[in-house]
Parts: structure tokens; C-alpha cells; sequence
């Protein structure tokens, strides 16, 4: 694979070009088995650091699980993940944080009690060095700590613009709101490597329209690699770099997205003939 | 600090045109209508009832209301903001009484305020050895497992004189309360004690829960999985969670036998005092400070309540099996009246009722307002 021990200390995405970069995540053979069920077949391929990758296919075909084994949920059966210069037969998911690694889920996964700001302050809180004790007894480095997370956390909050929802319990926001804000804790602690999975699922075109803005910031301006799972064909093709495509748990296709819109075997599998896709954009 | 510095820097497009208003805003997210609630009830419990109280009031209601109330923050810790069910919450409350009293009799030379921390310390290190099931089991499995602590706690107390000083009855007299040379014996002097223990704790508790941990425990609450892959060290705020809450329980356990009843017995501490500590936190509201102090004003109060109203009604029919019995019945109806109607407990009705109330007197000064407005025009 392309990484090596030594480039564990050079992964800043911005300052690299997105060919030139080391990868930011690489999975090599990646197999996974449920039962009898093969979610994941031999699964190799390389992101670039400060691309935007989108994996795609018919439903069932392992692209959740794809993510879960890189996010260490689930435990891959053979093949290596890599990840910022490391390698894992299985990637510990206590320290993906710290690896730089974060994702999103398919379902939103946002702690329904708090409020939008503390749910992305949160993103931050395996950072913070100051034990319970100084916490609770408000020593200043604490306080210094926990008031710098929080300035962090606003700034996202208006990155995303997602000010006025700022005190609100979360529980209680429109669902492409909630997306927003579990995108807001995903990158608030400036990951190297961006995970979401289906973040346009349910979506509004309005609202599909604004996150792909938002997801193109976050490389763009926060310099985060992402990897994006996503099943509408029109966002892919316009906002991915490159594009990975499972089908049964095999990788059929990979490449710029006017290679994969030409690839016989997608277009098999998954997009199928041209006035189709005309017709069922947006599946 | 250091691994936040090398961090990159934040974009100033992101950044800088809300860095200082939301902070500004910060400092008023605090109302401080809750602040002079719990000024002047602090003023009310310190000052005036102390004066006014007759015995009954403290000795029947007040201190064990306090108790009661403290061992219900504890487990509200541990239920309602970290997630995690425990049914051995009296198991706890029997390590902390029997701790201090064994620290009473065997190292008299202590202040009886060390006492209490250590038998908090000591409840913490049993009630750590208990949670650490919950590192592997969710839900109804834990709260099996937390079974074991009771039954087992229970057992031991029975079974091992040394505790009980060998007592051939296995119910010890605790040694009268005094602390700093001050004796606290009287009724208003142990409710006092126990007043100001429960204020410092709730003090400590309420900066837990809004400190950084304490937004992580209820992070681990809601959705385990997000919090671990965020970061969080999920199974130690889950030992942090039981440490902590089994303290808080244990203290309160000392109240119970030092400042109310004066006496400790195994059969003080068992499971039908954990389902009541349980109640006390359902009832009153989980992930609620004051739904700690609702709830155990209903559960000490409700039972004197019904057996005046018996009396009153029934007469001599009225017996104390007959009370018993009606109370659990009442009890348990109440419960379930309060699941079904509002699961967020006494705290939350409170809540809706004061919204209610300041939206009346708002409309009705408004009105009040208008109409002199009016009046003076024509």
C-alpha cells in the first residue's frame, strides 16, 4: 500500500495536492462476513489526501459495512484498513477521534438530550486534558479548555450556519437539520479523514443543495478527505473526485466519475442505460 | 492545551465574526430565577425552619426527605445522566452506614467529617466493582447484575458480625452525631448536618453535570456507539458514573443511620429501599437535580399524607396493615399514572405548570395593563 510509517507525520491535506498526497485511507482486500452473508468481497482501494470520494451501489452491497470495518464497528474477517500512515487488521474505534478520523452515521446518531451546541462541543471533549476533579472545581486551565471548545464549537456552528438552532435540544430540529448538526460534530475537531454515511438520505433538493456546499467547504476550507456514501447519482457525479462502486460486496468500478458513468459494468449493475438514469436520477 | 495549539488554525471565515457574541451570550444562559429559587429555599431550610419546625417535622420528614433526596441524585448520576440501570442503589447506602460506623468505633480519633468521605470512598470502590458488568451489559441484564450487589451486600452485613461490632442482635446504636466539638444530637441539629452535606453535594453534582464529563456522560447515555466513535472513553465514564454515584449514595446512607434513624440493620438497606430510591428518581425526573428532591418529597411525605387521610376518613379501620397496603397500592397507581402522563417526571410537570402560571400572570397583567390604559385615555 502507499503509506508508509514515515508519512504518518505529514498527513496536513491542504498542503498537498490531491494527486502528490499520500492516502488518506486506504483498505486493502478488505473481506467481511455475515453468517453466510458476504457483505465484502476483496475490497482495495486508495483515497487521496484532499479528495472527495463517494462510494456507491445498490442497496446491500456493502457500503455501510465498508465503512463500519473502516470505522472499526465491525471487525473485517482478512485485508488491512490504513489509516494516516497506520495499518489495522482491525481499527480500534476508541481511537479513531484521535487518529483524525471521523464520520457520520446512516441514521442520525446525535445525543438527543443536549442542546445543537453541545452535541458538536462534544466532538471536541477527547481533547480536553483537565481531569473531573479540575472540571468541577473550575481550575482556569479547565475553564480556558472548556471555553476554547466552545468557541470551536460556535465557529462550526456558523460555518454550517446553524447559529439559530444553537441552544435548541436537538431531539426537537427538523431531520435535515439534525444531519447538519451531526456533520457540525464530525468536523469540529478538524478530522484528516471524513466519513458520512448517506448525509443526503431523506433530503430536500434545497437541502441536498446546501450540504453539498457544506461538504465542499469542509474539504475545501477545513482541508478534510472525504469519503461519502450516496445513492443520488446527480450529487455524486457533481461533487465526488473520484468514485468507488460496490456491487455485491466486490469493488466493479473506480475512477473519475466520466469513467465510472462509462464503465460497462456499473452501468450493469447500478446506473443502468442512459435514458434510465435520465429517469430514475436522484434514486 | 498543547494538542489543542497544533491544532490548524481556524479559518477566519468560519471563525471570527461569532467569536465574541455567542460568548458574550454565554454568561446569560444561566436564568437567574433558579438561582433566587435556590437562594431563598436555602435561606427558608437554614434559617427560618430551624425556628419555627416542631421535632415531628424534622424527625418524620425533613431529614429523611434529605437523605432520601441525596441517595436519589446519586442514582440519578448514574440513571439519568449516564444511562446505566442499577437496582442495588440501598446496597450502597449500607456500605456508607456501615463504613462510618465502623470508622466511628474503630478510629475515634477521626473527625466525623472525614468519616463521611470515607465511607463515600469506600461505597465508591464497591460500587466500582459492581459496574464493572456494565462495561459488557445494557439495560435490564445490568440492572440484573446490580441485583447481585444488593443481595450480596445485604448478605455480608448479615453473615459477618465484625461489621455490627458483633452485636447479638446485628442492629447497632450509632455514636450521637457532633462534629468540630459540636454536638449535633438534637433533631434540628442532625437536620442541619444533614442539610449541609446535602447542599455541598448538590453544589459538587450540579457543576459534575454541566462540566464537560458530565455533558459526555449523557452523550454515552444517548447513543453509546456515536460517543465512542467521537472520542469518548466510554467504559471509564462508566466506572466514573458508578464511582461517583455509589459516593453520593453511600454519604447518603450515612445520613440515614447518623442523622435519622440512629441505628443501622441490614434490613434497613434492602431491595424495597433501592426500588424506592428508583422511584424517587422516575418519579421525579430523570437527568434532573431537582427531580431528585420532587421525588423524595412525594415518596417521604405521601405516606404520612394518606395515613392522616386514612384516619381521618375510616377511623379505627384504619389500620397500619391496611395502610401498608393501601400505600403500595397508591404508590404503584401513582406510578404508573406518572409514566403514562408525564415520563419526564415531577420536574417537568413542575416546569409546564410554572410556564402555564407566568403565561396567566403576564396575560392578565397585560390586560390589567390595557384596560387602565384605556380608562385614563377616556
Amino acid at each position: 500500500m502507499t503509506a508508509t510509517p514515515s508519512e504518518a507525520v505529514r498527513i496536513e491535506p491542504r498542503s498537498t495536492q490531491p494527486q502528490a498526497a499520500p492516502a488518506a485511507l486506504a483498505v486493502d482486500g478488505l473481506s467481511l462476513s455475515f453468517g453466510g452473508v458476504t457483505a465484502l468481497n476483496g475490497v482495495s482501494f486508495t483515497v487521496a489526501a484532499g479528495e472527495i470520494r463517494a462510494v456507491i451501489g445498490p442497496n446491500g452491497a456493502g457500503k455501510s459495512s465498508l465503512l463500519n470495518a473502516v470505522s472499526g464497528l465491525y471487525r473485517p474477517d482478512s485485508g488491512r484498513v490504513w489509516l494516516g500512515g497506520h495499518s489495522f487488521a482491525a481499527v480500534p474505534t476508541d481511537r479513531l477521534a484521535a487518529l483524525g478520523v471521523s464520520r457520520t452515521f446512516q441514521n442520525l446518531a446525535l445525543f438527543k438530550g443536549l442542546s445543537v451546541l453541545d452535541n458538536v462541543a462534544a466532538g471536541l471533549t477527547h481533547r480536553l486534558r483537565a481531569g473531573v476533579l479540575a472540571q468541577v472545581i473550575g481550575l482556569p486551565t479547565a475553564r480556558r479548555e472548556r471555553a476554547d471548545a466552545y468557541d470551536r464549537a460556535e465557529a462550526l456552528l456558523a460555518f454550517l450556519h446553524l447559529e439559530d438552532a444553537r441552544d435548541r435540544p436537538v431531539g426537537t430540529l427538523p431531520y435535515g437539520v439534525q444531519k447538519r448538526v451531526e456533520l457540525a460534530r464530525a468536523l469540529v475537531a478538524r478530522p484528516r479523514l471524513l466519513l458520512l454515511d448517506e448525509p443526503m438520505a431523506g433530503m430536500t433538493l434545497t437541502e441536498k443543495q446546501e450540504l453539498t456546499g457544506c461538504i465542499r467547504a469542509a474539504r475545501d476550507d477545513l482541508g478534510a478527505t472525504v469519503v461519502l456514501i450516496e445513492h443520488d447519482i446527480g450529487v455524486v457525479m457533481g461533487l465526488s473526485d473520484r468514485i468507488a462502486v460496490l456491487d455485491y460486496g466486490r469493488l466493479i468500478g473506480d475512477g473519475t466519475p466520466e469513467a465510472i458513468r462509462n464503465n460497462q459494468a456499473v452501468i450493469d449493475a447500478y446506473l443502468g442505460v442512459a435514458h434510465d438514469l435520465e429517469a430514475g436520477e436522484g434514486i | 492545551m498543547t494538542d489543542l495549539a497544533l491544532d490548524k488554525p481556524v479559518p477566519p471565515n468560519a471563525a471570527e465574526p461569532n467569536r465574541t457574541a455567542p460568548a458574550a451570550r454565554r454568561g446569560t444562559v444561566r436564568p437567574s430565577p433558579t438561582a433566587l429559587g435556590v437562594g431563598l429555599l436555602l435561606a427558608v431550610a437554614f434559617g427560618l425552619l430551624p425556628l419555627v419546625g416542631s421535632e415531628y417535622l424534622f424527625d418524620a420528614i425533613l431529614t429523611p426527605f434529605l437523605a432520601l433526596a441525596l441517595a436519589g441524585l446519586g442514582l440519578n448520576i448514574l440513571t439519568g445522566y449516564a444511562g446505566q440501570v442499577s437496582l442495588g442503589s440501598a446496597a450502597f447506602m449500607a456500605v456508607g452506614a456501615y463504613a462510618a460506623f465502623n470508622l466511628s468505633l474503630r478510629l475515634p480519633g477521626l473527625p466525623f467529617v472525614v468519616d463521611i468521605l470515607l465511607a463515600g470512598l469506600v461505597a465508591a470502590a464497591v460500587g466500582l466493582v459492581f459496574g464493572l458488568p456494565s462495561l459488557r451489559l445494557r439495560g435490564f441484564y445490568l440492572a440484573v447484575s446490580t441485583l447481585a450487589a444488593q443481595f450480596f451486600v445485604q448478605w455480608v452485613f448479615n453473615k459477618v458480625g465484625w461489621f455490627s461490632n458483633n452485636s447479638p442482635s446485628g442492629i447497632v446504636t450509632v455514636p450521637p452525631l457532633s462534629v468540630a466539638g459540636l454536638a449535633l444530637d438534637g433533631s434540628v441539629g442532625r437536620y442541619l448536618f444533614a442539610l449541609s452535606v446535602v447542599s455541598v453535594v448538590t453544589l459538587v453534582v450540579w457543576r459534575l453535570v454541566d462540566s464537560p464529563t458530565g455533558r459526555a456522560l449523557a452523550a454515552l447515555r444517548d447513543h453509546e456507539t456515536a460517543a465512542r466513535v467521537i472520542g469518548l472513553p466510554v467504559l471509564r465514564l462508566k466506572l466514573l458514573a458508578f464511582a461517583v454515584s455509589s459516593f453520593i449514595i453511600g454519604v447518603a446512607g450515612v445520613l440515614w443511620a447518623f442523622a435519622y434513624l440512629r441505628t443501622v440493620e441490614p434490613a434497613g438497606f434492602n431491595l424495597d429501599r433501592s426500588f424506592q430510591i428508583l422511584f424517587i428518581v422516575i418519579i421525579g425526573g430523570l437527568a434532573s437535580l431537582r427531580g431528585a428532591f420532587l421525588g423524595a418529597a412525594l415518596i417521604v411525605v405521601f405516606p404520612l399524607a394518606l395515613a392522616r387521610l386514612g384516619e381521618t376518613l375510616l377511623g379505627g379501620l384504619f389500620d397500619s396493615g391496611v395502610l401498608e397496603m393501601s400505600q403500595r397500592i397508591v404508590l404503584g397507581l401513582l406510578i404508573i399514572a406518572f409514566l403514562i402522563a408525564e415520563p419526564a417526571g415531577l420536574s417537568a410537570l413542575l416546569d409546564r405548570l410554572w410556564r402555564r402560571v407566568a403565561g396567566r400572570l403576564a396575560a392578565l397583567c397585560s390586560a390589567l395593563c390595557s384596560r387602565f390604559a384605556s380608562n385614563r385615555s377616556a
